[in-house]
């Protein structure tokens, strides 16, 4: 097959999955799935980490602040890469459903980059003696924060759905740079931040007995964060289809 | 436990905003199911 006859019926199979009834059907099925497996790994690690594991040697029970931290720390960055794709999904190949998810998606990850500050912060008066320091970790953070509420503010500022979800798209593009600036932010500057103790090349410098929860709370939270976007999408496509129908009767009643 | 108050503030930030999130989106699905099925009950007739 050539390239030329491969694009199209990508295209083809991608839109397969763009139309809104058959989402509808495949995301009532999985919602609960993702919805369940979220509680219940997350709800276990939680428990674990705040009964089970040992506290720290030099930061007492504060470690078990790392808990909520640090998925909601993965979880931001992981979001704003969804929300890079589904821009890219958008602008490229016009999928329908890629500017709902795309505007679903960037409350969800502001939220959790939320948590990701909040706790950070109680975390840090505890352990540095302030509340916030301009560190290169949190600012690229808290610029993680600007951009997903940018986002937020720029999808809804036109009258024209499409306008806004292109423009969204745009920033959401340009944004993706901070990504590898939060995570090598602690390689490349000095901070007060700890660097990663967990990593793809090498083996993890952290005990079992806290690894463990960390790892279960963070899939569970992924799976609950994949269980809102969904369920926002689900609301966002009905919320259209009402429009729409809307208009149609309105349109019906002008020409009658 | 030490530093109790940071630990139950952070736990308690997190389940609120997801809480929060839960039923919003629990919330705009319902209200979203019951619209379109006053409007198609209004376009059957």
């Amino acid at each position: 097959m050539s390239a030329s006859q491969a694009a199209p019926s990508q295209a083809r199979n991608l839109h397969r999955f763009a139309n809104p009834g058959r989402f509808l059907r495949i995301s009532g099925t999985v919602l609960p799935w993702l919805a369940a497996i979220g509680l219940v790994l997350s709800g276990t690690g939680l428990v674990w980490g705040l009964t089970l594991s040992p506290s720290d040697w030099q930061q007492g029970d504060a470690v078990r602040i790392m808990y909520v931290h640090v998925p909601a720390a993965w979880l931001a960055s992981f979001g704003y890469a969804n929300l890079a794709a589904a821009s890219i999904a958008g602008l490229v190949w016009r999928h329908p459903l890629a500017d709902l998810a795309a505007a679903e998606i960037s409350p969800v990850g502001a939220g959790f980059t939320a948590i990701c500050l909040a706790t950070g912060s109680l975390w840090g008066k505890p352990m540095w003696g302030a509340w916030w320091v301009w560190d290169a970790r949190m600012t690229s953070v808290l610029v993680l924060f600007f951009l997903y509420l940018g986002h937020i503010a720029l999808v809804r500022a036109f009258d024209d759905p499409q306008r806004g979800a292109r423009a969204g798209a745009i920033l959401a593009l340009v944004g993706v740079v901070n990504l590898p600036i939060i995570k090598f932010s602690v390689e490349w500057w000095n901070s007060l931040h700890q660097p990663a103790s967990i990593t793809l090349s090498g083996a993890p410098s952290m005990s079992p007995a806290m690894l463990w929860p960390l790892l279960l709370v963070a899939v569970g939270a992924m799976f609950g964060f994949a269980a809102l976007v969904v369920a926002r999408t689900r609301a966002g496509v009905m919320e259209r289809r009402i429009r729409a129908l809307l208009l149609a009767r309105a349109r019906e009643g002008d020409m009658a | 436990m030490t530093h109790l108050p940071y630990i139950l503030a952070s736990y308690g930030i997190t389940l609120v905003v997801v809480g929060a999130f839960c039923v919003d989106a629990w919330r705009r699905s319902g209200r979203a199911k019951r619209r379109l099925a006053a409007l198609d009950r209004r376009g059957g007739r």
